[in-house]
């Protein structure tokens, strides 16, 4: 009886909807993109160049699009889960045959208006997918062979698309994704922990069938001194930039490292290297608790859902989200080898933060209509 | 119903238990990476600090300026000049090829000297240096300054470089720099730690003896560099220091009237002050222009000087080595009279030859000089005379008294390394190097100064002046030092057993230029003020025939290679000397008629210089 009450008193208005928002996770972006395009300006040589420009429209228009997801129902985004995976499938596969290659790789499709990188999209598209294929499915049903053979089709399909192209990293990083709702779905510790022992066991082989700059990127993390001026070069001046930061950093622009050229792909995958270099310890304890904040919050969302969707979800993304900051600033601290997996809202690239910002629409969504349920 | 909600519940259980799981996941990789980041910026950051500093300073340094020698009134003679040099940095040209025939049509550069600029600039970095030229005339530059307009990125430069404002003058005494090579810049330090690609060290002669204290140090600029390396910005410029300037002892103008005396001669030189050591001129001739080497000496050159049969690359004042001939004879009379062999009275008669041990010995003087003594052999160098004093007198009491006068080892001691002994040969010596015993016959030709017994034109000066400053020890130097102050030197290390032997000795001397029948009378100077003496030499170099004997050629109907070298020892003022001279002239002939008159010049001019370098000497005392 209660429930049907909540029920009918769940259309909300646009008021209501406004004071549902989470405004400290909103605070926490918005602060996440001000320092992000501070960094791009940096990046720029303390100029408003391209990158700065280009990083500042992209965040204007992407958070705007991502307020205005979160009005939009919730159960509107478990309703379209499939479509959209399917959609971006179909982009993958699109890419795979009309794609643009640059720098070896074909991860581009022309859309026109826009260069889009789907794989980007899937990591966040695998988990709306994902998470609508659990919900409705019992518990006693999660571990069945159907199950799991279906969910591993799901996430090996775009896996493959992806590794194609190649890129490994973003393979991985979509595979990680998929995973996380696999855990959170309640699939049996058992099959994590076989997969891991496989996974182990069959390290050496899979190194024997990487392609031989993958393999460089490996031996390269084990010994950067090796080659220091080859494949080493960027872990190590990564953490020449890190290290020399210091406690208060180099300084707001005043990066030597990045400034004289001697930091690779400053713009993308080590762009919190040269954060780290110019606003040291201190800073990048601060960057870390924005994030922390930001993961808190779409997990604390998640817990107040009461829609199993959304709840999976959240949790989930709130995972993926952590790893994919993890992975990007282990590789660029020397503690993970060179993947190419940007961080979050602070790298430079449209699909990238795109594919973030759906999520934390989502998430907003989900807060904004946390007692909604979904059928 | 039922069933559902209890499978929510138990899936809301399941999904919260899994995300309190992850979540303590996440917490730990959090302080992970904290802790990463602890590491490198707080407990390693000095070493990354250096790192970074490393990669984005860099240091270029410049070519130090050298130190100048100048000799003793301040003259210049090896100093440093603005050479006007071209230079292009690649990248700032627009059009390459364009700037680069243009400026070989302005330079009229040679095919060979094109090809070897473009391979220079194959070899750096376009935001490198390219050093088109580096010693322009004055015409071509400022032709190059007036093209500019055209010659988009061509930097005209100014820069410094060594310079020989005497040329040939100095050649063999301060040597030459040149391009330091990978011996020179591993076999001493400071060039090790100055040197900058196109630095030019000294080859030879002091520029090589004081590298150390010439090259000075380099001028460092420190540039922030980006990770191409092309500089940023200059953050710091230290300046280096010049190289120390060393004054020589030398007296231009003399040394340049010693050049000019042996002009197509080939022979030495050297003057020297009988009571400091202070050489005042040394001079090899032939000589060479020093300023080829400066900027590589082109191929045409160098077999130019490498093939001239005079050989003016050997320094014959140091390297030299000489048989004495009759110049030796003042040691053979003084080592008699010392040892007690014979005295002033001794005679003997010469009737042009002498037969001892079975051997003929003959006097210069066919006819003979009849009774001589000692004070009339001296005078006439009467041959016969000395044969029989060297005979009494024995090799080794010769030789003991030759050593001590600096005859047989080398004069500057590690000045030069080019530097040789010469030979004065003992009994001892013949049986260690030779495995032989000692001939009483080359006893009686080392008393003439012929056989194994070799000299350095510097031994002989030295030893001439050794006689001449009454018998004492001084020790030749080149280089004003102010530690030891050019001032005679209080006490003297007397190298005489008996002073008057010496008096004797000089006396003899002095009648062989001063007195009719000497054997330079022809090139004395009456002038009391300029009044010298000096003992002539004639040095076989080879050994004459009976025929050649009977025939008796005149000099020039010798072949050059044959004939004798003329040699000239002197000291003067008589009355009160200061300075003594070696002359050789390689197949000079006559000591007497080709070295003899060369002293009368030398004299005149070094006794008129005494006074002015006298007076700098003064003036230099009463400023302190």
């Amino acid at each position: 009886m209660y429930q049907h009450t909540r029920l009918t008193t769940n259309r909300l208005g646009f008021f209501q909807k406004f004071r549902n928002f989470d405004y400290i996770l909103l605070v926490c972006i918005l602060l996440l993109g001000f320092i992000s395009l501070a960094t791009m300006y940096s990046t720029d040589g303390g100029e408003i160049k391209f990158h700065t420009k280009s990083h500042f429209t992209k965040l204007a228009v992407f958070t705007l699009m991502m307020l205005v997801m979160s009005f939009i129902n919730i159960k509107y985004w478990f309703s379209i889960g499939y479509l959209a995976y399917v959609a971006v499938v179909g982009l993958l596969v699109g890419t795979y045959l009309f794609g643009i290659t640059s720098s070896g790789s074909q991860r581009w499709i022309n859309l026109y208006f826009i260069n889009l990188q789907p794989s980007e999209l899937m990591k966040i598209f695998i988990i709306v997918c994902l998470a609508k294929f659990f919900h409705r499915m019992k518990l006693e049903n999660v571990n069945s062979i159907y199950t799991i053979l279906t969910s591993l089709i799901i996430i090996l399909l775009p896996m493959g698309l992806v590794i194609v192209q190649p890129d490994l990293g973003t393979a991985v990083l979509i595979a990680i994704s998929g995973i996380a709702v696999l855990w959170f779905a309640g699939i049996n510790y058992k099959y994590f922990i076989y997969t891991i022992l496989g996974f182990i066991i069959s390290l050496p082989f899979v190194i024997a069938f990487l392609k031989p700059y993958q393999k460089l990127r490996v031996l390269t993390f084990l010994n950067p001194d090796k080659d220091p001026l080859g494949a080493g070069y960027q872990i190590i001046q990564s953490k020449i930039a890190v290290g020399s930061g210091g406690i208060f950093g180099k300084g707001f622009l005043k990066g030597t490292q990045s400034y004289l050229e001697f930091l690779p792909e400053k713009h993308t995958d080590f762009i919190f290297t040269l954060f780290s270099e110019e606003f040291g310890f201190v800073g990048s304890a601060i960057l870390l608790v924005i994030y922390a904040i930001i993961i808190y919050r779409i997990v604390a969302i998640g817990a107040s859902s009461r829609s199993y969707f959304a709840k999976i979800f959240c949790y989930s993304f709130g995972a993926a989200i952590f790893v994919f900051i993890t992975i990007n600033m282990s590789m660029v601290l020397g503690l993970l080898p060179i993947v190419g997996s940007p961080l979050p809202i602070m790298s430079y690239g449209g699909s990238s933060m795109l594919a973030t910002m759906i999520g934390f629409g989502i998430v907003m969504s989900a807060r904004v209509h946390n007692q909604q349920l979904i059928a | 119903m039922i069933n559902s909600s209890s499978d929510n519940v138990k899936k809301l259980n399941s999904i919260n238990r899994r995300m309190f799981i992850t979540g303590s996941l996440k917490f730990f990789v959090m302080i992970g990476i904290v802790s990463r980041l602890f590491f490198l910026q707080i407990k390693e950051n000095k070493k990354y600090l250096t790192l970074s500093d490393k990669n984005r300073i860099r240091e270029w340094k410049l070519a130090p300026v050298r130190g100048e020698f100048h000799d003793y009134f301040g003259n210049v003679i090896a100093g440093n000049f603005e050479a006007y040099q071209l230079h292009v940095i690649p990248e700032q040209v627009e059009d390459f090829r364009y700037v680069i025939y243009r400026l070989k049509d302005l330079l009229e550069l040679s095919d060979k000297e094109f090809k070897k600029v473009l391979k220079k600039k194959n070899e750096i970095k376009p935001w490198e240096t390219l050093i088109v030229s580096d010693n322009l005339s004055w015409q071509k530059f400022s032709k190059i300054n007036n093209h500019l307009y055209d010659l988009n990125g061509v930097k005209p430069v100014i820069s410094i470089s060594r310079n020989y404002p005497f040329k040939e003058n100095f050649t063999h005494l301060i040597g030459y720099v040149s391009q330091a090579n990978q011996d020179d810049i591993e076999s001493t330090q400071a060039i090790k730690k100055n040197f900058v690609p196109g630095l030019k060290v000294g080859k030879v002669g002091l520029e090589k003896t004081f590298e150390e204290k010439l090259i000075g140090t380099n001028d460092i600029e420190r540039y922030e560099v980006n990770a191409y390396g092309r500089r940023i910005s200059q953050l710091e410029f230290q300046k280096g220091e010049k190289g120390k300037t060393l004054r020589l002892t030398i007296d231009t103008e003399v040394q340049k009237m010693a050049n000019e005396l042996l002009k197509d001669k080939a022979g030495s030189i050297c003057v020297m002050d009988i009571y400091t050591g202070a050489v005042i001129a040394m001079h090899s001739s032939p000589s060479f222009d020093p300023n080829l080497f400066v900027f590589g000496i082109s191929q045409d050159d160098w077999q130019l000087i490498r093939n001239d049969p005079m050989k003016p690359l050997v320094n014959k004042t140091l390297q030299g080595n000489y048989s004495p001939g009759s110049t030796i004879k003042p040691i053979v009379a003084l080592s008699a009279l010392e040892n007690g062999i014979v005295n002033t009275n001794f005679t003997v008669r010469c009737t042009g030859k002498t037969e001892m041990y079975g051997q003929t010995y003959h006097c210069w003087k066919k006819k003979g000089h009849g009774y001589v003594s000692l004070r009339n052999a001296m005078k006439q160098s009467c041959d016969t005379y000395f044969y029989e004093v060297a005979r009494k007198l024995g090799v080794d009491k010769l030789s003991e008294t030759a050593k001590k006068f600096g005859l047989g080892e080398k004069v500057f001691g590690d000045l030069f390394d080019i530097e040789k002994r010469g030979l004065i040969p003992s009994t001892q010596w013949k049986k260690n190097a030779l495995g032989k015993g000692w001939l009483l016959g080359e006893t009686i030709i080392t008393g003439i100064g012929q056989g194994y017994i070799q000299t350095t034109p510097i031994q002989l000066c030295l030893m001439t002046a050794q006689i001449a400053n009454g018998g004492y020890k001084i020790y030749p130097h080149l280089v004003v030092d102010d530690k030891v102050k050019d001032q005679p030197i209080d006490k003297f290390t007397p190298l005489y057993k008996n002073s008057k032997n010496i008096k004797i000795v000089q006396d003899a001397i002095f009648g062989s230029t001063n007195e009719v029948m000497g054997t330079s009378y022809r090139s004395r100077i009456d002038n009391p003020k300029y009044q010298f003496a000096g003992k002539t030499g004639t040095a076989q170099v080879k050994k004459i025939t009976e025929e050649e004997r009977e025939l008796d050629l005149k000099t020039f109907e010798i072949p050059y290679e044959q004939r004798d070298h003329a040699l000239y020892v002197a000291f003067g003022p008589y009355k009160n000397p200061r300075y003594a001279l070696s002359v050789i002239v390689e197949h000079g002939g006559n000591g007497s008629t080709t070295a003899a008159p060369m002293a009368t010049k030398l004299f005149k001019l070094i006794i008129d210089r005494h006074k002015i370098r006298e007076s700098l000497r003064n003036k230099k005392y009463l400023e302190i």
